[in-house]
């Protein structure tokens, strides 16, 4: 057969061993689409007739070694069979990938995940890049599948048995170090290395499989129960099998697959064609897919025009001010940070010191991040700061006066970025006399675990400031979603909208525990009654009477009582929960006479119904995006795909009936807003 | 004469008294918070800077080099040499001295020049009888004589070596500097109450200047990991009297000795820049300098009387500038003990020890004592010993200004018998 006209593969034959290096033509990165599988068969098929001494796999890309598949294609598969199909042909080729006459070793630098994983995992060794950014792992469950081109099989059959499920369950990267460590990798050296390392374990010639300790110990089948239950306990406290069944297929199949024999392949594909077969489990893995890929779009968005600034200087050290400064210190920005006195900017320091401890690790890293945060009580960074980010105390009198200050100190070029939550853009920018160059940068709170982030575009912001301010964004490594200046913006609106339904159904006396769970099951990441003692339930009420000035309704009195009584959540000790070392104390949620659909119909849909207006009002450019800042602002479950994108699965006759029944049973509140009529699905 | 180096701008971190642990900061740590901090005040570019020069005396194990660290935690650039100084206490004078050679030499435009101690970040080190133990047992093969050295072991042999204590102890004399200093205090008479006089003086003045908000410009706030502000020299106390300072007993030679704990200057950590240019590099970036430095000199003395060293280079600083000590507005001397600073204000005084000791003809003259560490000295506030000289100069430098006064000098006195001085000129 002829290799001549390979596309996406090189091939370098050498006295010790041959290389073969996956080069995927026009792609920054390597994945495995039709092609690349394609011409690996023909390859394949050469080297059983023609088996090389030994052979060497890697990636000429700078990026890594193998994305995986090309999930792209995932959307074409509509069949049961069309997916055994596919899965099989990937086990096969991996089988005789596996079973080559020669012994074979990957060398992985850069992402080294799914299918490219699993690859790896069909090579008798493998030599991993001793470097923070080398990341391997089988993420598959994120698309709310499991590996099944052999990785669930190999996994468990290389490493700890124990620690294969963990990682497949969490689909948790780790790097080259942690590779080796774990047994993932053979060895973990600097890729000027990866020659030799890879020659030397060639040289040992086929691995010989051998069963450890902790192996024969997971082959008892009473020890793969228990763990396996152990695990789906675990996992039950983060989705529910119905929504989100991957995980329990994982620990299923992971429980009666030990060993890997030649069943289990067969297991394995009609394990994940299940997940594709389902309702739900089809649904999941769609809006998985369907988020992947968007979340890759948004972050293109903020590509559009690059951030080059190196200086970042924030105003107003308290927890957001001082979060938003340790996290661009983090991301590799010099950071002046400006309060009225020094001993205001102290516990932003504390707190950043041990984010970068918890990030970073290693004591020159922590150093260096430390060096680039400087307090500054005396605002010297204005003048050398490419990008100024406010996050002062929301009164439009303070935050004026504070930009008249700034703005004839500022750098020609640089960007004047306010963090309100509340305040129009267009009253804070009159007065300046370059009112173009004031945008929003709205983050969220905790800083470091919010990925979104709105860049709100007032009327008189410019195109190429809304564009830099969502290259800020994507500089420091969030998800930009660009939003406009009205009240609450997206994420709040929707989310207050949300929380105000919670509170009128504890007020009605539904038990909080209940009306949390009820929230979880729907797949929310925490109940709104939590979500509120955790915010802080002064904040809360804050944002609810800016949104209730701007929209009407009526203000929850559950909140003043709280408040009035000190009683602020999480951070006093007490809210709607009692507080124990960061943790609610909670009772043992009782349904009682609750119509549970209905509690959680109301949630859902005071979100939908928001949210639709949200998209007619155009306060985000598109339903994508709407979905995608429901689920990253919000918490939405993304297997559910976002207020939209569900709407859409349950058709817009369902939603509007369920919402009509809802008026009618509980009032105006759930009047169809405006949007409904020209809501376009 | 070389030509006059300009002092643009400076800052230091406030000085942090040793409290029986390792301080919040490494020396490194200290340089690159003032450091930065500075580069941020001025409207040079670090890339403008054309070296970094630090004085330290005992950096870290880890900190081989820590001018080159320092500099580049600042954020200077890689391309940019940097290097570190050391003189002893004087390491800090030292680096701006090296600086100034080198702008002279037309070799640099811009030099970031400093010094840096954290001592109470000074290693406890195992004694040599025990290095000498483990050697042994590491040279056993078997195990009977593994078993041999072991029972070789005495527990004296874990008994700690404090580095701090044989930095500040001379070798050559095997006198330690409190030693020094009773020695000087025997020789001109200075009396116990009037050390611990001079060392109140030194809180009171320090507390007030503190208070007057003296050392705003100069003294950066600073803040650890922890989120522990520290805003000033934490050693000052404005509560210190000398009836309290009397109760204090002798520390270096007990019991009968003088010098006490509270009259000799503290153990402690700090970190102090200044930025120093040309003529040229003054007009070609438009800069406003603070001050210029015209001169610094050197002497050597006696290592037991190291304290009288200011004494000697201020003899040779007004001889080569063809001053006298009327034509001088404002002083500072370090006070590494209060009986040295008193000490050497004598022998400027003295006609016999001038023409004897330092080789001129008659007394230098009298030092007018309200002209002389008018904000408090290194009793009250500390001496990290690679960080004083450069701090004394910024000090000058920023004293002249507030009392818009022309001329000053800055000196101090170098374990092993030395001592240093630097002409100031307020721009």
């Amino acid at each position: 057969m002829s290799l001549d006209n390979l596309q996406n593969w090189h091939i370098q034959p050498g006295e010790e061993y041959t290389k073969l290096i996956l080069d995927k033509a026009d792609s920054g990165v390597n994945v495995l689409d039709r092609n690349t599988l394609t011409e690996l068969e023909q390859i394949v098929d050469h080297f059983e007739n023609e088996p090389p001494k030994a052979l060497m796999i890697a990636s000429a890309k700078s990026a890594g070694f193998l994305a995986g598949a090309d999930i792209s294609e995932f959307q074409d598969l509509k069949t049961h069979d069309q997916v055994i199909v596919m899965l099989q042909r990937g086990q096969n080729l991996f089988l005789r990938v596996e079973r080559l006459k020669c012994p074979t070793v990957a060398l992985i630098h850069g992402h080294c995940l799914g299918g490219g994983m699993e690859l790896a995992l069909a090579c008798d060794y493998r030599v991993a890049e001793s470097s923070r950014d080398c990341k391997l792992g089988l993420p598959e469950v994120k698309l709310g599948i499991h590996p099944a081109y052999g990785g669930a099989i190999r996994l468990p059959r290389l490493i700890d048995p124990g620690q294969a499920l963990q990682l497949m369950l969490a689909g948790r990267m780790v790097d080259g170090k942690a590779a080796k460590r774990l047994g993932m990798a053979d060895i973990a050296v600097h890729s000027r290395y990866f020659e030799e390392a890879g020659a030397a374990l060639l040289k040992k010639g086929k691995r010989k499989q051998k069963r450890d300790f902790k192996q024969n110990l997971y082959a008892l089948p009473p020890v793969r129960t228990l763990v396996g239950s152990m695990a789906a306990k675990q996992v039950a406290k983060k989705a529910s099998k119905e929504h989100y069944p991957a995980p329990y297929r994982i620990i299923d199949f992971w429980k009666e697959n030990p060993g890997g024999h030649e069943s289990a392949y067969r297991a394995e594909a009609e394990s994940v064609a299940k997940l594709f077969a389902g309702a739900n489990s089809a649904r999941a893995i769609e809006n998985l897919v369907r988020v992947f890929l968007l979340d890759k779009k948004l972050k293109s968005e903020g590509k559009k025009a690059k951030f080059e600034g190196t200086h970042v200087h924030v105003v107003g050290a308290g927890v957001m001010g001082g979060d938003i400064a340790a996290w661009c210190a983090l991301s590799g920005l010099r950071v002046t940070l400006q309060d009225s006195k020094p001993e205001f900017i102290a516990p932003a320091i504390k707190r950043a010191h041990k984010l970068f401890k918890r990030k970073l690790k290693a004591t020159h890293l922590v150093n260096a991040a430390m060096d680039r945060l400087i307090p500054d009580p005396q605002a010297l960074g204005v003048p050398q700061a490419d990008l100024i980010i406010e996050a002062i105390t929301e009164r439009l009198d303070a935050k004026k006066g504070l930009y008249a200050n700034l703005e004839p100190r500022m750098k020609p070029g640089a960007i004047l970025a306010t963090n309100t939550s509340s305040l129009p853009l267009e009253q804070l920018s009159e007065g300046l006399a370059r009112p173009e160059r004031l945008v929003g940068i709205h983050f969220f709170n905790p800083v470091a675990l919010m990925q979104l982030v709105e860049v709100v575009r007032g009327q008189n912001t410019s195109d190429e400031v809304v564009n830099l301010a969502l290259g800020v964004v994507t500089r420091i490594g969030k998800l930009p979603l660009e939003v406009k200046s009205s009240p609450g913006f997206l994420v709040n609106r929707v989310l207050m909208a949300y929380l105000g339904e919670a509170m009128k159904l504890y007020q009605e006396g539904v038990q909080p525990e209940l009306i949390d769970e009820l929230a979880v099951k729907l797949g929310m990441p925490m109940g709104p009654i939590e979500l509120s003692d955790t915010v802080g339930l002064d904040i809360c009420q804050a944002v609810a009477e800016e949104m209730i000035s701007a929209f009407g309704g009526d203000s929850s009195d559950v909140l003043t009582i709280h408040i009035e009584k000190g009683n602020l959540g999480r951070k006093s000790g007490q809210g709607f929960y009692t507080w124990k070392k960061g943790k609610a104390i909670k009772q043992k949620a009782s349904r009682g006479s609750n119509d549970t659909r209905e509690i959680s119909d109301r949630m859902l849909y005071m979100m939908l119904n928001e949210s639709v207006q949200c998209l007619a009002e155009n306060v985000v450019t598109n339903s994508d995006s709407l979905d995608m800042g429901m689920i990253f602002g919000t918490g939405f479950p993304p297997f559910l795909g976002g207020p939209i994108q569900y709407m859409r699965s349950q058709t817009k006759d369902v939603c509007a009936n369920r919402l009509a029944e809802l008026e009618s049973s509980l009032g105006d509140r759930f009047t169809a807003k405006p949007g409904w009529d020209s809501l376009h699905l | 004469m070389s030509s006059s180096v300009y002092l643009i701008e400076g800052a230091r971190t406030p000085i942090l008294k040793a409290r029986g642990k390792a301080g919040p900061f490494a020396s490194a740590d200290l340089a690159t918070l003032a450091g930065r901090h500075l580069m941020m005040k001025t409207n040079i570019q670090t890339s403008d800077i054309d070296e970094t020069i630090l004085g330290c005396v005992m950096p870290s194990e880890r900190e081989a080099n820590i001018g080159r660290i320092a500099s580049l935690r600042i954020g200077v650039p890689e391309s940019v040499p940097a290097w570190t100084v050391q003189r002893n206490c004087a390491s800090g004078m030292q680096a701006v001295d090296c600086a100034m050679n080198r702008i002279q030499l037309g070799h640099s435009d811009i030099v970031l020049a400093g010094g840096s101690e954290a001592m109470s970040r000074a290693p406890i080190m195992f004694s040599d009888k025990y290095v000498v133990f483990l050697g042994r047992l590491m040279a056993a093969k078997t195990p009977v004589a593994k078993l041999k050295v072991i029972s070789s072991f005495r527990p004296s042999l874990l008994a700690p070596v404090f580095a701090l204590e044989h930095g500040l102890t001379d070798p050559v004399v095997s006198l330690n500097m409190g030693q020094t200093a009773e020695q000087i205090a025997e020789r001109f008479g200075i009396t116990r109450s009037q050390m611990d006089e001079w060392a109140v003086r030194s809180h009171l003045r320090a507390a007030e200047a503190f208070e007057a908000g003296v050392f705003e410009d100069e003294v950066v706030p600073v803040i650890d990991g922890s989120g522990k502000l520290y805003d000033r020299d934490d050693g000052v106390r404005s509560d210190s009297n000398v009836e309290k300072l009397s109760t204090l007993k002798p520390v270096f030679e007990k019991p009968y000795g003088k010098v006490t704990a509270a009259n000799s200057s503290q153990i402690s950590d700090g970190a102090a820049w200044v930025l120093l240019a040309s003529e040229s590099a003054v007009e070609k970036h438009n800069l406003k300098p603070i001050a210029k430095i015209t001169d610094v000199r050197w002497a050597g003395l006696d290592p037991a009387e190291m304290g009288l060293g200011p004494a000697h280079s201020i003899a040779k600083l007004l001889k080569a500038n063809d001053l006298s000590m009327g034509d001088i507005d404002y002083w500072e001397i370090n006070e590494a003990f209060a009986a040295q600073v008193l000490a050497c204000v004598e022998a400027m005084a003295s006609d016999d020890y001038c023409r004897k000791q330092i080789g001129v003809d008659a007394a230098l003259g009298n030092l007018p004592i309200d002209r002389l560490n008018i904000h408090g000295g290194a009793v009250a506030c500390g001496h990290p010993v690679g960080m004083s000289g450069a701090r004394i100069i910024l000090h000058m430098a920023r004293t002249l200004h507030l009392q818009n006064a022309q001329r000053g000098v800055a000196s101090l006195c170098i374990g092993g018998g030395q001592g240093g001085a630097a002409l100031i000129e307020r721009m």
